[in-house]
């Protein structure tokens, strides 16, 4: 079921804007045509390997490719001797922030690798089967160190220094021993001590989550081509291409104008593909051996080197008053960066307390290294660890005070005009109105079976804004063609192509869209932060407009009036005042026609940083079954509800919706990474890191609400990242309703789950629900 | 090692390569015969990405040797269209947008079709079960398994 509800506030006289036309780029998916990453290829093309550390912490002390180089067919090996070391610095990229010593360290060990899968060399040869001998050729000398997985046990004073230089950063005064600490945030409103001293109940909970992966079904896979001459050209799989132009440059010490990066189709990258890993070393292979490099990550690859996103030790204290006022907030987040530095941490903070009006909060953050890959963003990184911790207190605490938990949070819900404890004032925002359509909504007071539970979080992220280039070229027969620099992972071309469409008043379908390369456009910034049809649809319309006030210029010069009499309406140009309707009109196909003869091609152009993104918040209700007999948790009915801000393709908006939330219950349920006593992972495959599958889930209910963003021309809110946010919490907010049993680890696996209730039925927990 | 010489039916098409003994027939498809609409997410049998019907059967092509499939008849995703009209699988999967990124679409439209082949009518749950080979990170397969049904039931009425 899907519905939509509207601001009576928003405009309803679109033509294009919120209908359902077939994406352009449809065809091509459905018919094998669309090539991704690893369908590109190229004559006489190299196949690189990556060799991997089997070893989650060692030294290196030699590498030798000797034995390797010798082999027949091999053409080029690299290693860290390769790589230019870089000096310490934090540059954005995408939501996270990147330290280039560390990147080029990420890419391939220096001194130390640091987790198991860890890149050591990588080799370039005439065929798959000869790189993968040349690499079993490679002679590594390790000096094994010790190693630490958890983040608990990285904080302690004897644990094994990952980076033995690491000083804190963030607490004065600066601590005079290094840990794997790396840094710690503060954000604070008010006076806790005071709140809590106002509170009637108080509740206090340490929750832990594993890390997971975003589990994209597309591997890694690029193909660098570099000439003699030093131009490059790099065929990659990403979420924004010039970001790898601007990494790879900076590792590889070229000018950013030599790399032509051209992005494929993307299978998926939810904050994954904002990184770089295979495509330095494919360019590095490719300048070396002077013959295309393709490199294709294995899946096994995919899981031990790249992604996945923080586990995390959290703990939250919530006061509230008998009202139902929170009177206090606290949390202290502990995250895992894996082996280097920039855990989403800080997000997770900014986010814990976002959806609450509260006077008193605060928030402190630990990002902690551990002998892990290093974590990649992954969908509004960091919030749902830290949301999911404070939405199940906030449960807990309405049913302490006795309030149904939709009442408990409209009591409490941020609105326009409440200052976040993070920073800003919110403009106009729509939780209270997703609380509302929850409560409205009938599975909220649909009946439960036996060992059944509901329950229900909200959730909240920023979005951004970012640079943003795109040009509309009008073509001699009237249609158009659309070239944005922001792969399109999610339907992003059908949207941009629709606020033309609606600008220029005609069918989407005369508009042909291209994600152009980047050498073709100005600068964009990645796909990410939920920000392209919001930034995308900004330039968009602002090209528009442009190309309407050239077809408005070159009517008034044939005309021979003046501008202002001269109006665009419904998609033609026509005279007004005393020449209006004088059968003078002109279509884009006659402007077309006409361009050369009336100025030369018309083309809008717009390149914009897009200000105004606005947070976006989301309430969700799930209903769970609980097997009492295997633990076994089943999402049996799930409803989503969150603001959109204005749906400019409302069945896009939806799948980001429903696509969020399985993710959020795979995370809640059965997802995590398992490493063993040796530091290896235990589970790198589909098989043992268990996705939710079409037979794990229901239908996925949606309401989009629209409360439009008054800085956007169409009121656009970035919708991708939230719909993960609330799913952990609604999950074990069920299974509390269910089993009368508060689950604070997650997932929720058959086997946790079990024991669980194993252990509440032998100590006769007076809690325990369910029926066996 | 020497490679060996294969030859089979690939949309009903004759064709003839050569591959090595460790490849399969997911490496065959895509670099032997430049045949890309079939996906490679994990190679190992889990995601479904590969889904190619074998001699009549669903398989994931990636456990499949290239030379197993000498003699034998392979249909793929870039079969499944007949001239200019789409299936109405890959029709309904447009309809219903239900593809995000769409390097999933190949294997599940694949398995879809072998689903319908042999029963015409099936439940919302059987569209589940035998779709559960198939991962798809981007949809919460809700509006896949809607166009599936919604396939199901133009095809039934034509």
């Amino acid at each position: 079921m899907q519905e939509r509800v509207r601001n009576a506030e928003a405009a309803t006289d679109l033509k294009v804007i919120g209908t359902r036309p077939i994406r352009p780029d449809g065809v091509d998916k459905v018919t094998g045509r669309a090539r991704f990453g690893a369908d590109y290829n190229l004559p006489g093309q190299l196949i690189g390997k990556v060799l991997r550390s089997p070893y989650p912490h060692a030294r290196i002390k030699r590498i030798d490719t000797s034995k390797a180089a010798a082999l027949p067919g091999v053409k080029a090996i690299v290693t860290r001797d390769d790589f230019p070391d870089q000096p310490s610095e934090f540059v954005p990229a995408g939501e996270m922030l990147i330290n280039y010593r560390d990147l080029v360290r990420n890419i391939m060990a220096r001194e130390k690798v640091l987790y198991e899968g860890h890149a050591v060399a990588a080799v370039a040869a005439t065929s798959a089967s000869i790189a993968k001998q040349a690499l079993k050729l490679i002679e590594v000398e390790y000096e094994v160190l010790p190693h630490v997985l958890d983040v608990d046990e990285a904080m302690r004073p004897d644990a094994p220094l990952l980076h033995e230089n690491m000083i804190t950063a963030g607490v004065d005064p600066a601590p005079n021993t290094p840990s794997n600490i790396a840094k710690r945030v503060e954000f604070k409103l008010g006076d806790v001590e005071k709140g809590f001293a106002e509170a009637d109940v108080i509740i206090e909970r340490e929750f832990k989550t594993k890390p997971v992966h975003q589990g994209y079904i597309e591997p890694h896979a690029c193909l660098a081509n570099v000439s003699e001459d030093g131009q490059a050209e790099l065929w990659v799989t990403t979420q924004g291409h010039w970001i790898v132009r601007a990494h790879c440059a900076r590792l590889l010490g070229w000018d950013a104008s030599k790399l032509r990066v051209i992005a494929s189709e993307i299978g998926g990258g939810f904050g994954g593909k904002t990184v770089v890993y295979l495509e330095p070393v494919a360019l590095a292979l490719s300048a070396k051996a002077k013959r295309p490099v393709k490199m294709v990550m294995t899946r096994d690859e995919v899981f031990r080197a790249t992604g996945p996103t923080s586990g995390a030790t959290v703990r939250v204290k919530i006061g509230a008053k008998n009202d139902g006022c929170i009177t206090a907030g606290e949390a202290e987040l502990w995250y895992q960066a894996g082996a280097f530095q920039g855990s989403p941490v800080g997000p997770g903070a900014m986010c814990a307390f976002a959806p609450y009006d509260l006077e008193n909060v605060k928030t402190v953050g630990y990002d902690v290294v551990t002998n892990r890959p290093k974590v990649a963003a992954y969908r509004a990184p960091g919030a749902p660890i830290s949301e999911y911790a404070v939405e199940s207190v906030v449960d807990e605490l309405a049913k302490a005070i006795g309030m149904d938990p939709i009442d408990f949070r409209l009591k409490n819900a941020a609105k326009e005009g409440t200052k976040a404890a993070y920073g800003p004032k919110f403009g106009p925002i729509g939780l209270i109105e997703t609380l509302e359509a929850a409560k409205a909504h009938p599975h909220w007071s649909a009946p439960l079976g036996p060992n059944q539970g509901r329950g229900v979080a909200s959730g909240f992220w920023f979005n951004v804004g970012g640079e943003t280039t795109v040009q509309l070229q009008l073509n001699e027969d009237g249609t158009f063609n659309l070239v944005a620099g922001t792969p399109d992972i999610g339907g992003l071309r059908a949207s941009l192509c629709m606020m033309a469409a609606e600008e220029l008043g005609i069918d989407p379908s005369r508009i042909r869209p291209l994600i152009g390369d980047t050498a073709s456009l100005g600068f964009n910034f990645l796909t990410g932060g939920s920000r392209s049809t919001f930034a995308g649809g900004m330039a968009v319309v602002e090209a528009a407009r442009k190309v309407i006030a050239q077809a408005r210029e070159r009517a008034a010069k044939l005309w021979e009036l003046p501008l202002e009499e001269v109006i665009f309406e419904d998609g033609l140009v026509k005279p007004t005042g005393e020449h209006a309707g004088k059968n003078l009109v002109l279509s884009f196909a006659d402007l077309g026609r006409l361009a050369g003869k009336t100025g030369g091609p018309i083309v809008g152009n717009a390149s914009l940083t897009a200000h105004g993104a606005a947070p976006t918040f989301g309430t969700h209700i799930a209903d769970v079954e609980v097997d009492p007999e295997t633990g076994k948790i089943s999402v049996i009915r799930y409803t989503v509800i969150q603001d959109a801000g204005r749906a400019i393709h409302p069945s896009y908006v939806e799948g980001q919706f429903q696509g969020g939330a399985a993710q959020g219950i795979g995370w809640a349920l059965n997802e995590e990474y398992i490493y063993g006593e040796d530091g290896r992972l235990q589970n790198p495959s589909f098989l043992d890191y268990r996705m939710p599958v079409a037979s794990d889930l229901p239908m996925i209910d949606t309401v989009i609400v629209e409360v439009p963003n008054p800085r956007h021309p169409y009121g656009v809110r970035g919708v991708g990242e939230t719909p993960i946010v609330p799913p952990l919490a609604a999950i074990a907010n069920a299974v509390e309703d269910a089993t009368g049993l508060r689950f604070t680890e997650l997932p929720m696996s058959p086997p946790r789950v079990l024991a669980a209730i194993e252990a509440a039925r032998a100590r006769g927990d007076k809690r325990l629900k369910l029926k066996f | 090692m020497a490679k060996h010489h294969i030859a089979f039916t690939v949309n009903g098409d004759p064709v003839e390569t050569l591959c090595e003994t460790e490849e399969t027939l997911l490496d065959v498809l895509r670099n032997g015969l430049g045949l890309t609409g079939t996906k490679e997410g994990c190679g190992t049998g889990d995601c479904g990405a590969c889904s190619v019907i074998l001699d009549g059967r669903l398989v994931c092509s990636c456990l499949v040797l290239g030379v197993e499939a000498n003699g034998k008849s392979v249909e793929t995703i870039e079969g499944m269209a007949r001239g200019d009209e789409l299936h109405p699988l890959q029709r309904k999967f447009l309809e219903h947008a239900a593809l995000q990124c769409g390097i999933c679409t190949p294997g599940f439209l694949v398995a879809a079709k072998a689903l319908l082949d042999r029963n015409p009518n099936p439940t919302e749950t059987e569209v589940r079960y035998w779709l559960a080979g198939n991962l798809c990170r981007c949809t919460g397969y809700d509006k896949i398994v809607r166009a599936v049904l919604d396939a199901a039931a133009e095809m039934r009425r034509a």
